[in-house]
């Protein structure tokens, strides 16, 4: 394989396991902050059991989003020289102040809320805790806003004398609509995947009868707070549709496997394409239904406005960049965006259902809650790889849209030996962090909340013997 | 500012960061580093972990936020750095994963085969980032092969380019940082542990002096034969270099003395003098092209525009004093000798 195709095949690897970890630390820090402030408020021992036992979870994942961003900072320069050179007069910007804002704060922080218990003053502890969680979503923010620019870039202008994109507007990069609406729908995607973990753990504990008042209390606090947030995700998901209709159309219409230019347009329920994904072989839709327009009103919210098709708009795209491939992966942008969907709205339907049938007092006998352990884990972890998968094959070939291709970004002195290298490398290591941090996730989990009661496992009785 | 005074400004403010880094996580990978062969008892070795356990991941961010304020100041610099020193780069990263996992769970499980693999991990891993860092810093002051367009080439890539950092001054560059750091921790944990372990310390820290001083005298007389500073200074470092030399020959007086507290300021002045040298050298080049003079990077040829660094430096002027205001006062919380008490240990 060559060069570009590696280093596009190790950005997605490493990014998307990066960020298998980092939205349940965005949403759990919240959780855990809350826990010890109620603590603080009432002095009830559940709620300090509740802030150890999910704070003990929390910093497990924490370790691996934070050695794995690392790594996520180094490689623009290391794999995208070219791209480093064009963009970062504008991209490095946000990505130094996310640096000296945030991950200062969260990982300071971090420290002082670790080993500060009964050295410093609850008061301070306390605080630490909610300068960490809000250190990551600061965190978060930065990078989207960078993110945010390449797939809708503001505020530059091209210097025709050096041949890179060149920052006029700051105000108009950090005010980017597009790196906003990805802020919204990821901060509460976090906290949507971290009220899923607490539901999954929590309904394993109490099947088994185990820490029974504990448990629920964690249960329908997540419940809620799971059913808010996959509202809020939605709604920031469909703001996202339709910013993306009007300003990477391509990428809109790639997504719906909207072939031909339409008014109005036709929603696809399922389209079978062929693996090129530039044609279509079978296809399901609304309008077979008797319900016709229902893309253009997620286009526009109306029923009747015009879609564009990809084959309108490569013939756009060819006009005005020269000839080229401007459709992106079909097959990937048209199956990731039903998965993230149709999880999303799982997502929403069962913590409506939890919610709702936490009202009896006694649903830890309840039979469906056996099935909860399983299903509820995987559903955010899916949609949320799913979702960036689509967002950023979406925009290919563009590496920033419509200003550099992904082709002409990549470092010129790397080869394939190079790239083989890190890539099992990366692969290699990660693989065995995943391993420790699942085996460390499963006993702490099991153990319970007395054994996070204690700072080390070496005094923590529940552990004693489960360990091995 | 005009643009010349920006760019002066983020040459130095970047020299800052980077100076910050080596002094806090010298300590950090020196540590990291001794921790299984000054620790023989597990709570030994969780006392070792927990002095730098409430700051080494702070200490760690002054690199990351190197790398992006290099990126948003000079993104050529950061640009051919970093694809030019490719997989020693990944090595490092490799490293700071392995070590910084490592903290957060060697502790975490009983098991004692568990335990010393991390704890190996950790010494691996500082042992890998302070050898490489060091290399990658000789080599920017001997100069890599850049060409016009300001790419690091390699008829063979990266990986042979790696094998290029590792020339004799290279490594003599790593070695040196090695030795340093382990000189600078052993002083750190003097001045942290107590009892027994205070006292193994500084017998280590005695016999590290030494080899601290064979391998510093060595680097400096490479420095003298394999770059250019017979014929091309930056800006004449006057006394520093030797300031830095005389710091650390003064520090076995405090080792010896038991006076750990100056000790550890003399090895810190030593590294800080020693990089505040070599951004002097350097200046205003970044990076020194070994083909062509005219090829090197510079503050002026490899910078953002002016409102970029004009924007950063408001941003910069208002954060880092908030960032060195707390990152100070967690290292005042938590001032008190460790002990080995398994009832005080956290990691």
């Amino acid at each position: 394989m060559d060069p570009i195709t590696l280093s596009r095949l190790q950005f997605a690897l490493t990014t998307i396991y990066h960020w298998l970890f980092v939205p349940l630390t965005l949403g759990l820090g919240w959780f855990v902050a809350f826990m010890q402030t109620r603590y603080y408020q009432t002095r009830d021992e559940t709620w300090r059991k509740m802030t150890k036992f999910w704070g003990k979870l929390f910093l497990i994942n924490f370790a691996i989003g934070v050695v794995t961003g690392i790594v996520q900072e180094f490689q623009f320069g290391m794999n995208w020289s070219e791209y480093s050179r064009y963009v970062g007069d504008i991209f490095g910007a946000p990505l130094a102040i996310e640096a000296l804002l945030a991950f200062f704060m969260e990982s300071t922080f971090l420290g002082v809320w670790i080993f500060g218990e009964g050295r410093i003053p609850e008061k301070v502890h306390l605080a630490s805790i909610w300068l960490v969680a809000i250190g990551s979503n600061l965190s978060a923010l930065w990078i989207l806003l960078a993110n945010g620019w390449m797939q809708h870039p503001v505020g530059y202008v091209i210097n025709e004398a050096n041949g890179r994109a060149e920052l006029v507007d700051f105000f108009a990069l950090i005010g980017n609509t597009k790196g906003w609406i990805f802020f919204w729908h990821t901060i509460s995607d976090g906290l949507a995947m971290a009220a899923f973990l607490i539901l999954a753990v929590s309904a394993w504990h109490l099947v088994r009868k185990q820490n029974v008042d504990f448990f629920k209390r964690s249960f329908q606090m997540a419940a809620l707070v799971g059913l808010i947030a996959s509202v809020m995700v939605f709604l920031g998901g469909h703001t996202m549709g339709q910013f993306m209709f009007e300003n990477q159309p391509m990428k809109f219409s790639a997504i719906e496997a909207h072939w031909e230019t339409s008014a109005p347009a036709d929603f696809s329920i399922i389209t079978i394409g062929d693996l090129t994904g530039k044609r279509e072989i079978w296809s399901f839709r609304t309008s077979q239904i008797g319900i016709p327009g229902v893309l253009s009103f997620l286009a526009c919210n109306n029923f009747d406005c015009e879609v564009k098709g990809v084959y309108d708009l490569q013939a756009e795209a060819e006009a005005a960049y020269g000839p080229g491939d401007y459709i992106p992966l079909m097959v990937v942008t048209y199956w990731t965006f039903r998965i993230m969907m149709t999880f999303g709205f799982i997502m929403m339907g069962a913590s409506a259902f939890f919610l709702w049938a936490t009202r009896k007092k006694d649903y830890e006998n309840a039979k469906w809650l056996k099935l909860v352990p399983f299903g509820a884990l995987a559903l955010p972890y899916l949609a949320n790889a799913s979702g960036w998968i689509l967002t950023e094959m979406g925009r290919q070939p563009w590496i920033v849209y419509g200003l550099l291709k992904v082709q002409d970004a990549v470092s010129p002195n790397l080869t394939t030996l190079d790239l083989l290298i890190s890539l099992i490398g990366y692969t290699a290591v990660y693989g065995s962090l995943a391993f420790a941090m699942v085996y460390l996730m499963l006993k702490y989990a099991k153990a319970g909340p007395d054994a996070a009661m204690h700072e080390s496992v070496d005094v923590a009785p529940a552990l004693v013997g489960a360990d091995d | 500012m005009s643009y010349e005074t920006l760019q002066i400004l983020w040459f130095i403010l970047i020299a800052i960061l980077w100076i910050g880094f080596f002094f806090l996580e010298g300590f950090d990978f020196g540590v990291g580093m001794l921790l299984p062969f000054l620790g023989k008892k597990d709570e030994e070795r969780r006392a070792i972990i927990n002095t730098i356990g409430p700051t080494w991941d702070g200490n760690e961010v002054w690199l990351l936020t190197a790398g992006g304020a290099t990126f948003a100041a000079f993104p050529h610099w950061y640009a051919t750095m970093f694809s030019g020193f490719y997989i020693a780069l990944f090595l490092l990263l490799v490293g700071l994963i392995l070590r910084g996992i490592s903290f957060e769970y060697r502790s975490k499980d009983r098991e004692p085969r568990w335990r010393n693999r991390f704890d190996w991990m950790i010494a691996v891993g500082s042992f890998l980032a302070a050898l490489l860092l060091g290399a990658a810093f000789a080599n920017l002051a001997r100069g890599v092969p850049i060409d016009a367009d300001m790419n690091y080439v390699s008829p063979n890539g990266g990986v042979v380019a790696t094998l290029n950092l590792l020339n004799p001054y290279g490594l003599i560059g790593g070695l040196t940082t090695v030795v340093v750091f382990l000189l600078h921790g052993a002083n750190f944990l003097g001045l942290k542990l107590e009892g027994e372990m205070r006292e193994r310390a500084i017998a280590l820290s005695k016999k590290l002096y030494i080899a601290a001083v064979v391998v510093t005298t060595l680097l400096l007389v490479a420095t003298y034969f394999y770059t250019d500073i017979r014929t091309k200074l930056g800006i004449n470092p006057g006394i520093t270099p030797i300031a830095s030399f005389a710091a650390l020959l003064v520090t076995i007086y405090f080792i010896n003395r038991k006076m750990e507290g100056w000790a550890f300021i003399m090895t810190s002045l030593h590294i800080v003098l020693t990089q505040v040298t070599f951004f002097t050298l350097m200046f205003p080049r970044v990076m020194i092209s070994s083909l062509n003079p005219d090829w090197s990077l510079t503050i002026y040829n490899a910078s953002s525009s002016q409102y970029t660094l004009t924007v950063m430096s408001v941003v910069a002027l208002i954060f880092v004093p908030i960032v060195l205001a707390y990152q100070g006062w967690t290292y005042y919380m938590f001032r008190k000798r460790v002990s080995t008490d398994k009832k005080t240990l956290v990691y």
